[in-house]
Formats: structure tokens, sequence, C-alpha cells
């Protein structure tokens, strides 16, 4: 495996509302910020994550490339997933040995539809997404099979918003209160909040790494597993992908300071702590995670950004990022990280 | 006016994503052979190789990946809740419109859940484990909205019960309410154990015998015991009153009244009361001749 680091890492200041901005101008000052980072103008590759559903408009990804500056022309790829698989897709290319640097982005504007019921259009459309099962009720679905403790659940809310409130990317949420449900037994604020934003990482192999950063972030690990999209075939109160996944980028071969958890619902950080293995000793979302800041499609991608980051300041030396796609925890991407 | 330091009004339009008429998507043979089955009212599961029952049916064995086999099965239509999450605000794309679960649903026969909505009515009748059958529509095209929603089975009824009867108070007690007419409490003495007791009754319930001496007993009393009532009751004047049990001067057997004229909460035992008359010409054969016992401010008895 070619060695391969993350060292660069930017993302926007995460809006509640619709600021006026547009994708493009939403990625441009990420984008100039890594590149000031690095020194980098032009990449080996460069890979997109967004969603069009969000804007409602095909191919609204491509107007996105007028941040890049994409000429002469250059290699670029997109995912319609979140940007962490943009990610993983720049690491395969790396792994190809001939280029050396990648940048990768993502970005999505939540506050533009109904991101609950856009998330229904990702679903089978013929035992599912007829039924309008949105996506609250069917995180819902998740939590009531896990019958998590309210009390558990309330204090994953306070800390996540606590941390938020402390990083300046994330949004300024308060502690949570009232006792109404949404879709029982979600309560409002076990949801994450509706927010535009972006993020961008570049990726560098080898000698080049070094060069570009005092402290890269090398992976040592990256892998994704799938489950059965319908809901109905899994056992929701369990992540067999999230730990197969973390099996394959061997989280457990050592100690995890730091674990950024794409928590969209404060029930699904405990299955996946149990899927991770994650200990008492490991600090999850220290930057609030996605319980404090969502901008969708890129949330995932922020906690390889945020775990990244924690290892190029010096602050931990064994780092997991974690993103998730689809209904329920369906499909997860683990990616480890040391200095 | 905004000053020049705001930042301009956005500009906002509407946007609309539609494809006039739906996709027209292909079922297959699996997907299709399921939704056929629900146009005639009926629910099937499809084998895999390994012997499980798939429903609603998958091409793929998810275990496995491989190619189910072509032996479809008839299951449900009943089936057990395993979780389920309310809805108590439905949503204008949602099944219903009135509060209901979604659940996942383990029909009869099948070894993976079905999602769907219940329609329980409310979130209290929702439980793992409740028992559950679709309700169809009666026009069905072929599609997972044929079943409306699934309703929980049929597990209680509600039997009504009235019947109506003309009952009379017997002759001890309406003697007594011959004297609560005349504004005088009568009772009665054992002429075995000579307790007395009030209301006049005909007989000692301690001695078994017959009672005839009648005694026309004080209006005074003291409280025993009583107890605050938060529930409406036709015969108190609000909401919370005190039942007490109240012995009257001269009598060895407390009876029951409502006590007024003073806050629930200080009513005490011990407390000294007398009756409330209602004024002569409202008086009837009745007990409501006695609004209620109020407390007469001598000090309290001890007990």
């Amino acid at each position: 495996m070619r060695e391969t680091a993350v060292v660069a890492f930017a993302q926007t200041r995460h809006s509640a509302v619709d600021e006026g901005r547009s994708e493009a101008e939403l990625i441009l000052p990420p984008l100039e910020e890594v590149r000031a980072a690095t020194g980098l103008r032009r990449f080996g590759f460069t890979c997109s994550g967004s969603c069009d559903y969000l804007a409602g408009a095909p191919f609204s990804f491509v107007s996105a490339l007028d941040a890049l500056g994409a000429w002469p022309p250059i290699s670029e790829s997109h995912v319609e997933m979140d940007a962490a698989w943009a990610l993983y897709e720049a690491w395969v290319r790396l792994q190809h040995g001939d280029v050396d640097s990648a940048l990768v982005y993502g970005f999505g504007k939540s506050s533009l539809g109904d991101l609950r019921e856009i998330m229904t259009l990702q679903l089978d459309p013929y035992y599912l997404a007829p039924l309008g099962l949105d996506q609250v009720s069917f995180a819902a679905l998740q939590a009531s099979a896990t019958g998590a403790e309210r009390a558990e659940l309330d204090e994953i809310v306070r800390r996540s918003r606590a941390d938020g409130r402390a990083n300046p990317y994330a949004l300024d949420l308060p502690d949570p209160s009232g006792q109404d449900a949404e879709v029982a037994p979600l309560r409002p604020y076990d949801i994450a909040p509706i927010t535009d934003g972006a993020a961008a990482v570049v990726l560098a192999a080898g000698d080049l790494a070094r060069e570009l950063c005092e402290r890269p972030a090398w992976i040592t690990g990256i892998a994704h597993r799938i489950e059965p999209h319908y809901l109905g075939m899994r056992d929701l109160a369990r992540s067999v992908s999230a730990a197969d996944a973390a099996r394959a980028a061997g989280a457990g071969k050592g100690d995890v300071d730091v674990a950024e958890l794409h928590v969209q619902f404060s029930h699904e950080e405990p299955i996946l702590r149990e899927a991770l293995g994650l200990g008492e000793g490991t600090r999850v979302n220290p930057s609030g995670g996605p319980l404090a800041a969502n901008p969708v499609m890129a949330t995932g991608l922020i906690r390889i950004g945020e775990a990244a980051a924690r290892v190029m300041d010096g602050t931990a030396n064994r780092v997991l990022g974690h993103a998730t796609s689809g209904p329920c925890l369906q499909h997860n991407l683990v990616t480890v990280m040391e200095a | 006016m905004p000053s020049s330091a705001d930042p301009p009004a956005p500009l906002r339009a509407r946007h609309v994503l539609e494809f006039p008429g739906g996709y027209t998507r292909t079922t297959g043979p699996v997907i299709g052979r399921f939704l056929t089955e629900m146009r005639d009212g009926r629910l099937v599961g499809v084998r895999t190789a390994a012997g499980r029952t798939l429903v609603p049916p998958l091409e793929y064995d998810p275990d496995t990946g491989d190619a189910v086999t072509e032996e479809f099965v008839e299951v449900g239509p009943s089936g057990t809740v395993e979780s389920w999450a309310w809805v108590s605000t439905p949503r204008k794309g949602h099944p219903l419109d009135r509060p209901f679960a979604w659940a996942l649903i383990r029909l009869d026969g099948a070894d993976t859940s079905l999602v769907h909505a219940v329609d329980a009515g409310d979130v209290r009748a929702m439980r793992p484990g409740l028992r559950v059958r679709p309700r169809w529509r009666a026009e069905r095209t072929g599609h997972i909205t044929d079943i409306e929603s699934f309703v929980p089975e049929v597990t209680r009824i509600v039997s009504e019960v009235r019947t109506e009867y003309t009952v009379t108070p017997g002759l001890a007690l309406r003697r007594f309410l011959e004297g609560i007419a005349e504004g005088v409490l009568i009772g009665c003495r054992c002429g075995t154990c000579h307790k007395v007791y009030v209301p006049y009754r005909s007989s000692c319930p301690e001695c078994g015998v017959s009672i005839t001496e009648e005694v026309v007993v004080p209006d005074t009393g003291t409280i025993t015991t009583f107890a605050v009532n938060n529930l409406p009751d036709p015969r108190a004047p609000e909401v919370p009153f005190v039942s007490a049990y109240i012995q009257l001067d001269g009598t060895d057997i407390p009876m029951i009244a409502l006590v007024g004229g003073i806050a629930a909460h200080e009513v005490r035992q011990g407390m000294r009361v007398r009756a409330v008359w209602v004024p002569e010409e409202e008086r009837t054969m009745s007990m409501a001749n006695i609004r209620w016992f109020a407390p007469t401010g001598e000090p309290d008895v001890e007990l």
C-alpha cells in the first residue's frame, strides 16, 4: 500500500440558514485555504462529493467546478455521495502511483429543500419510497430498535452541542430541552441541524506529503462496507458493516485517541461506538460532530478532516474518521490515520 | 430604509423538481410477482436457496448475494410488530393523515420484516409483539400502498351494559329520611348492647336483634377520618371536596357526609362540625337537605 496522508483540511463556518452563496461560492474559501496551506494550485487528481437532489438540479455539481479553475483540463471525478467517498476514490487513485496529490471537496445546502423528504428519494422505489417514509421516521425506527436510554441520548446531544459551541465552524446550539417527540422516540434535538457548508481536504503520497505538512495524518487503513438496503432485512440495533469496515481498516490494532463519527441522530453514536470497538479512552466528536453542524455531503469528509487535524496539530497520534451513507447507517467508511 | 452597511436582501425563487406523470419502472419477475399478488390481496415471500423466506421479496439473498429461488410462498396476512416509531404529526407524504406508527412487521411465515404504517389510533396501543393485519384498499393497482396500513388484530371488544331499576329505601332508611325532611337526625339504640346508630336501622348489626328505640341525635359531631376527592361528583359543589366520617354527638358509629365551609387542606381529624341545612322550603326526603357539615369553631376533640 502506497503511503498516503491527509496534509490539509479546511471547512466553511457552517450556517443554519441560506446565506445567499451559490455552491461554487461556498466551496471557494475552503479551496483557497487548502491551496494556501499546501502551496499547490494544481493537483494530480480532483474528486468531489455532492447530491444533486439537495439543489434539485441535475448535474449541479458541474457548476461547482467554477471554483476549481479547471483549465487546462484537469483529471476530475465526482461521487453522488458524501465527499468522504470522494476521498476514498482519491486514495485509490493515488495508489496507482502516477500522481502524488489529490484535492477532495464536498458541499451541500440543506436549506434549499426539505431534507427529510429529499432523503426519501434515496429509498428503494418499490417498497419504501412510495410509503413516504421520511428520513427522521426511518431513523426513529432504528432508535426504537436499539432501545437506547433517553438519559444516554440527552447526554450525547448535550456534549455534542457544548463541543460545537467551542468549535468556531459549528453552529451555536443550546443545551437540549423539551419533552416533545418529533417522531417518537426521537426528539427534535436528537436530529442533526439543517446546515449549509463545504469542506476540502488535500491528500498527498510519500515524500510530497512530508514536504507539504510537518505532521501528515498518514492513512494506515481505509475501508468501506455496505449492508442490504431494505430496513427489514437487517438488525437495525447493530451496524455489521461499520464493524466490518473497522476491521478491514485495522481500527482495533491500536488505541484510538480521537474518533469523529458521522452521527446524524443521537442514537447512532452508541451503535457506532460498539461497532467500531471504541473504548472509554477514545474522545468522540470533539468537534461537536454532525449534531452540531451537518452540511450534508460534506459532513463525512469533515469527520476525516477533523480527525486528521488532531494528528496534524500534534494533539493526537492515532485517530479514526467515520462516514456513513444510506438509510439507518447502511453504508460505512472507516479511515484510520496516524502520526 | 436599510443602511448601506446591511447586506443586500437575498433573492429567492420557488423551484420544483418533478417528473410529470412519474417515472415508469420495470419491476422484474420477483418484485413484480409480489406486487401482482398484492393486487389480488395476497402477501407472498420468496425462498432463498438456504430456505429463508424474504418478505418483501428481493432478487438476491442478502446473506450470500446469490439469486433467490423461484419458489414463492404465501405469508401473513397477520404479523408481529418488532419495533416501531410514533408519528404524532403526519407529513403530507405520509400514508395516513392522523397519528400513526411506522413499524417493522414480521409477517407470519417470513424471516425478514416489512416496513409499513400501523394505524393504531393511540401511541399507547403500540408495543413490540403487537399483532397486526393489513387493511387493504378496495381499489388495488399492484403497489405497496395497496395496503393502506396495518391495523391491530382484534383482541378485545367493548360490551355495553345498561339496565334500569326502581329502587326503594327500605323501611328503616325511609324512617330516617322522614326525619331528614323535618330537619332532624333519627337514630336508634340497641336494647341489648345499647349502642346508638345513625342513620336509623331496624336491627343491631352487632347483636342481630330488632331495634325498637328511636333516638333523635344532634346535628353536631366530630370528624374521625376524611378523604380529599379530586374527581368531580354530582353531589359535591366543587373539586377538591372532602368526604368525612362524622361521629355525631351521642352516637357510637360515624356516618359519611361532605365537609364544606372550609378549604380542603384545612380539614383535620378531631375537628368539630355541624350540619348545614338547606332552607326549610327547599327540603325534600333526601340527604341533599344537609348541604354539608361545616366547622363549629369549637376546639378539636382528642380521638
